[in-house]
């Protein structure tokens, strides 16, 4: 970096170029006075209070816009200067509440420093508070409140929703004496389009954006959030073993400091007074409190007496790798089965089996920072700034930063604000939309020869698939224009570097694995494959399901991808474990429940899940339970699905617990335990070990989650130097086969992880979705996530907040289709689909297009997937839980 | 709605989608719709590429870019030093009078709404009045009954 030398009150600095004079002071602990001065933000020069003399310039200068430049001679002080700032800032203060002992900012603001530096004159303000007006406090937003009698107007979060957030919920409004900080329409803050995420409440410098929690904690714990794929890392803290707070931590990688609502507020479940505290036992019908000792002497009792084909288990991506490691284990060594899977099979399975045989592995190729540097972003299928808050930001920072953004998605989302081609395809149509532009792509000569030569096989196959997705054909299929295939085609191809992002958009249909390979075919083709900033990023949904696979969570694979039907990799593990493994691949999430409406599986142990609203076609899943033998549960709280159990068993959360997540880039971060747990929960790894033990079987004796990485570093190479010790501070991302291995930031960068080390091109052609709308179910129904609920909602649905600003479901449909269908916004209907129905109000937006409606799947009082289709990707085994066909019915009155 | 679409699409082509079209898309639609609808300034914010928190900023600046619903006839009276002197309260008195509403409302067939305003520019020949954008001057009460009952037929 190049130095400038410059001179402040006397003293010589030594400073990088670029600097501002105000920052490089600010940096050699020289005081500059200043209010509307933030290091995230670009300077705005507002509140005049930063001003400087430089020799050789007249008057004064504002040093928050001034950069540092060689041999400049500044004086922060002077007589003139205190005269204008101390005029300025009695201006402040005339409009301000003078009010401090009860404000909860009170000696954490900044006016309060600046005035303590500057001084006032008390009899001159006297004068000017005469014509002080008084606004009314917006209490509206359930975590926070602004007060207007507060603001000093220095436009800090105003610039917050719009640079950090790009939300741009707020600006100012009125003028002159009446200016004050508004939202559109000057509406309370919840009914403006902010997000809640709370960035500009941190930065507010004064007390007029401040929080509604006001207990201060008495330490705090740095962990993981447990809401996302994204794993932001936050200090939680804490106060006589509650949960008071949560803040983004500004040295991670991941986050940056940034959280959005979940993270930041979405604590409150952690103290509950719904969380289970014991172990309850069904009897008669009804469930008891009991202990320990009898609930495992029953689990003891009947576990053991089911043979091994008539028992399977589903481990949950919400618990640690720990914990998920220990549960397999248990499964395959003790109970002797393969027959685990988890949620991973209803969101990414497709990544898992398409990207394999593509790629060789089914992760995020690039890190979450990579994406700033990217020159072309294309996101398909991902809501990303509800699904993955935090990418989101990564997103528009890279569109700040001069990139182009390309989204395909179905609905109108949020990000294509920040879109420069935006094709709103049908549903189901991918393969086609994403052949098409290759087609493109080829008859243009935009594809990347070099990297298709040397780094590819099955180049021929694919281009003769591709003579069927012409223009022509695209643009009929997929509804969209010609001229937007051909204009994302071209940047995608030629804006290098690109990175392309999905999510369930891809996956949840019939033909995932097909879209994957499609998605992967199109990288593969440009080369934008396996370098930085550039690569396929499926983004994986929950906390740590990138880990749950990992730890072999999964009916084929033992932890760390390694096939069960392998021969050298069951051997391995039969030495590490002692144990005769089962030779055969389990069953799935889907089949399992099939075989247990046949009543072939009896038992089953289920940790952290909730079928009956997650799994399509859930009146499947309520038959099949209702038909098991024993059924454990073992969650925090008591979900739709835990009422069928025979036996609930209470497990820590996320923050009463030791181990390790690892996020959507594949990081795995450490998580720590901040309160001591609440009633008699466990650790998930220690219920299931203590299981084990009293079983009778060997190698379960653990005593914390550091004994089970280690021993996860001998069985899993790519965690084979992942340790406790080495991600003290930061994670780390694997593959890392040894202690001193850095971490991998992106996949396949030399060669690919295939057997052969060659990317492979597949052959595609379009299939259908199973169930289109016809004239008896005239909708298409497809499924997305609210930015406040994550997943079933048995945790956000216990934060008060998040429940006030997304409280029930809504059915959003297109203003033409309620037209026809004489339906108005807020009305209630019936939504039948040709396996269920439920009850839901209408929201009309133009966010969907006509034909097509929307419901997400967080609300139990709207069990949405009592609609939706249980056809499944045949090689994936997904249900494709985006696409459907549904008819609304007018209630009767 | 759709006709605000198809309004602010118009101005839009008129006008361009910089920054700098901002005021005169609004106030082409104030000239067309003599307020800015919700769905309006929504509708131009997504057109220029601009947030609506910031459409509704300037708006609210500008006291002629009206916000909330407005009569086809917009009085404004100006409140400001001169006219004020010279019997601004008598023509308030007699809008009041003929159009039975107070500042700040709108009579009952959206026709009239009166507001007051600071200076217009017409000092020298105070007490003053706006409607729409024609300026009526020197007023006298029976000036005013008269150029008032003329709009009421219109
Ligand atoms: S609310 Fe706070 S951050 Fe926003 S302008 Fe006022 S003082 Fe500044
Ligand atoms: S909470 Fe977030 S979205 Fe809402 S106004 Fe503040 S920065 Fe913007
Ligand atoms: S983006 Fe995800 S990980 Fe980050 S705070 Fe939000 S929910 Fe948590
Ligand atoms: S900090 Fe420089 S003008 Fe406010």
């Amino acid at each position: 970096m190049d130095m400038l030398s410059f001179n402040i009150n006397g003293k010589l600095l030594t400073v990088g170029k670029g600097k501002t004079i105000l920052e490089a002071a600010l940096e050699n602990s020289i005081y500059i006075p200043n209010l509307c001065h933030h290091p995230d933000l670009v300077p705005s020069g507002n509140c005049r209070m930063c001003i400087v003399e430089i020799e050789g310039r007249r008057g004064q200068i504002i040093s928050c816009t001034t950069p540092v430049e060689e041999g400049m001679v500044v004086r922060t002080d002077s007589q003139e200067i205190s005269h204008v700032r101390q005029t300025t800032l009695e201006l402040i203060h005339a409009n301000h509440t003078q009010d401090c002992t009860n404000c909860s900012s009170n000696s954490a603001c900044e006016l309060q420093k600046v005035t303590a530096y500057v001084g006032v004159n008390e009899e001159r303000l006297g004068r000017l508070r005469r014509t002080r007006q008084h606004y009314n406090i917006d209490d509206s937003n359930p975590f926070f409140s602004l007060d207007h009698n507060k603001c000093i107007m220095c436009g800090i979060c105003i610039r917050t929703c719009d640079e950090v957030q790009g939300v741009n919920a707020l600006d100012y409004g009125f003028r002159g004496f009446n200016t004050v900080v508004s939202t559109f329409g000057d509406k309370p803050i919840k009914e403006s389009v902010c997000e809640s995420c709370g960035e500009c409440v941190v930065r507010c410098p004064v007390g007029a954006l401040t929080f509604k929690e006001t207990r201060q904690p008495t330490f705090e714990v740095k962990t993981v959030c447990a809401y996302c794929g994204v794993g932001c890392n936050i200090y939680l803290g804490v106060r006589g073993n509650k949960i008071v707070s949560s803040r983004g931590d500004r040295d991670s990688i991941v986050n940056k400091g940034r959280l959005c609502v979940k993270g930041r507020f979405g604590y409150e479940f952690v103290n509950h007074e719904d969380r289970l505290k014991v172990p309850l036992i069904k009897k008669n019908g009804t469930f008891v409190e009991s202990t320990w000792e009898e609930a495992f002497s029953i689990i003891v009792e009947k576990f053991s007496a089911v043979e091994s084909k008539q028992f399977a288990a589903f481990t949950s991506a919400k618990m640690t790798n720990e914990d998920n490691y220990v549960i397999q284990k248990f499964t395959r060594a003790v109970m002797g089965t393969n027959n685990i899977d988890h949620c991973a099979r209803l969101c990414h399975a497709p990544t898992v089996s398409g990207l394999v045989q593509s790629l060789g592995s089914g992760a995020m190729t690039n890190s979450i920072d990579e994406f700033t540097n990217a020159k072309t972003i294309f996101s398909i299928g991902s809501n990303t700034t509800a699904a993955h808050p935090i990418i989101g930001l990564h997103i528009k920072e890279a569109k700040r930063k001069g990139a182009k953004i390309i989204v395909a998605n179905p609905k109108e989302i949020d990000l294509c604000r920040f879109a420069d081609v935006f094709m709103q395809q049908y549903p189901g149509t991918d393969v086609v939309l994403l052949m098409g532009m290759m087609k493109v792509i080829i008859d243009e000569h935009l594809q990347d020869e070099e990297f298709i030569k040397t780094r590819t096989e099955g180049y021929d196959e694919f281009l003769d698939s591709l003579t069927d997705f012409d223009l022509d054909t695209t643009e009929k299929i997929t509804g969209v224009p010609k001229g937007k295939i051909i204009e994302a085609a071209r940047l995608y191809a030629t804006n290098t570097p690109s990175s392309l992002v999905y999510a369930m958009g891809i996956t949840q249909h019939s033909h995932g694995t097909d879209n994957v390979l499609a998605v992967s075919n199109l990288a593969l083709l440009t080369g934008s494959v396996g370098k930085e900033s550039s690569g396929i990023n499926p983004l994986r949904g929950q906390n740590n399901v990138q880990g749950a696979c990992d730890m072999g969570g999964l009916p084929d694979v033992y932890p760390g991808y390694q096939k069960v039907t392998k021969p050298w990799a069951k051997e391995k593990f039969e030495e590490h474990w002692g144990v005769k493994l089962d030779p055969e691949e389990g069953l799935t999430h889907t089949e399992i429940f099939d075989e247990i409406e046949k009543g072939n599986i009896k038992a089953l142990y289920q940790v952290g899940e909730n079928p009956i609203l997650s799994e399509a076609d859930s009146n499947h899943v309520k038959r099949a339970l209702a038909n098991l033998d024993f059924f454990v549960v073992q969650d925090i709280f008591m979900t739709e699905t835990a009422k069928y159990a025979d036996i609930v068993l209470p497990a820590a959360s996320f923050a009463e617990k030791d181990g390790t997540f690892t996020n959507t880039e594949r990081r795995v971060q450490r998580v720590r335990k901040a309160v001591i747990p609440e009633g008699e929960t466990k650790d998930d790894w220690w219920i299931a070990s203590e299981i084990a033990r009293r079983m009778g079987a060997k190698g379960f004796d653990y005593e914390s989650p550091n004994d089970i990485m280690d021993e996860i570093n001998r069985v899993v190479p790519i965690y084979g130097g992942i340790t406790f010790e080495r991600i003290e501070d930061e994670g780390l991302q694997w593959p890392c086969p040894t202690t001193n291995h850095p971490g991998t930031k992106f996949l396949h960068g030399e060669k690919f992880t295939r057997p052969n080390g060659l990317g492979k091109l597949f052959p595609l052609t379009y299939k259908a979705s199973i169930e289109l709308p016809d004239s008896e179910y005239p909708l298409l129904l497809t499924t997305d996530r609210s930015l406040y609920h994550y997943h079933t909602s048995t945790m956000t649905r216990k934060v008060k907040g998040l429940e006030i600003l997304d409280g029930e479901e809504f059915l959003k449909v297109n203003p033409e289709d309620a037209q026809q269908m004489e339906i108005s916004d807020g009305e209630y209907v019936t939504v039948r689909s040709r396996r269920g129905d439920v009850r839901v109000k209408i929201k009309i937006t133009r966010i969907v297009p006509k034909g097509i409606a929307s419901l997400t799947f967080h609300f139990h009082e709207t069990p949405t997937n009592e609609l939706t289709i249980c056809a499944i990707d045949p090689v994936a085994k997904i249900p494709e839980t985006k696409v459907c066909s549904i008819r609304v019915e007018k209630m009767e009155t | 709605m759709y006709q605000i679409d198809n309004l602010v699409k118009d101005l839009v082509k008129q006008h361009g989608r910089a920054r700098e079209a901002l005021m005169p898309i609004l106030q082409g639609v104030v000239a067309q719709h003599n307020y800015l609808t919700d769905e309006a300034m929504v509708e131009v914010a997504k057109e220029l590429d601009l947030s609506a928190a910031e459409v509704y900023g300037t708006a609210s600046f500008y006291t002629f870019l009206d916000t909330e619903p407005r009569g086809k006839y917009v009085i404004r009276v100006c409140k400001t030093i001169t006219c004020a002197m010279k019997g601004k309260n008598e023509i308030i008195e007699v809008l009041q009078e003929m159009l039975r509403i107070n500042v700040g409302e709108t009579t009952l067939n959206d026709k009239f709404t009166i507001l007051e305003t600071n200076c217009i520019g017409w000092c020298h020949k105070a007490p003053a009045i706006l409607i729409n954008d024609t300026p009526y001057t020197d007023l006298t009460r029976e000036k005013l009954v008269k150029i008032i009952k003329e709009y009421m037929h219109q």
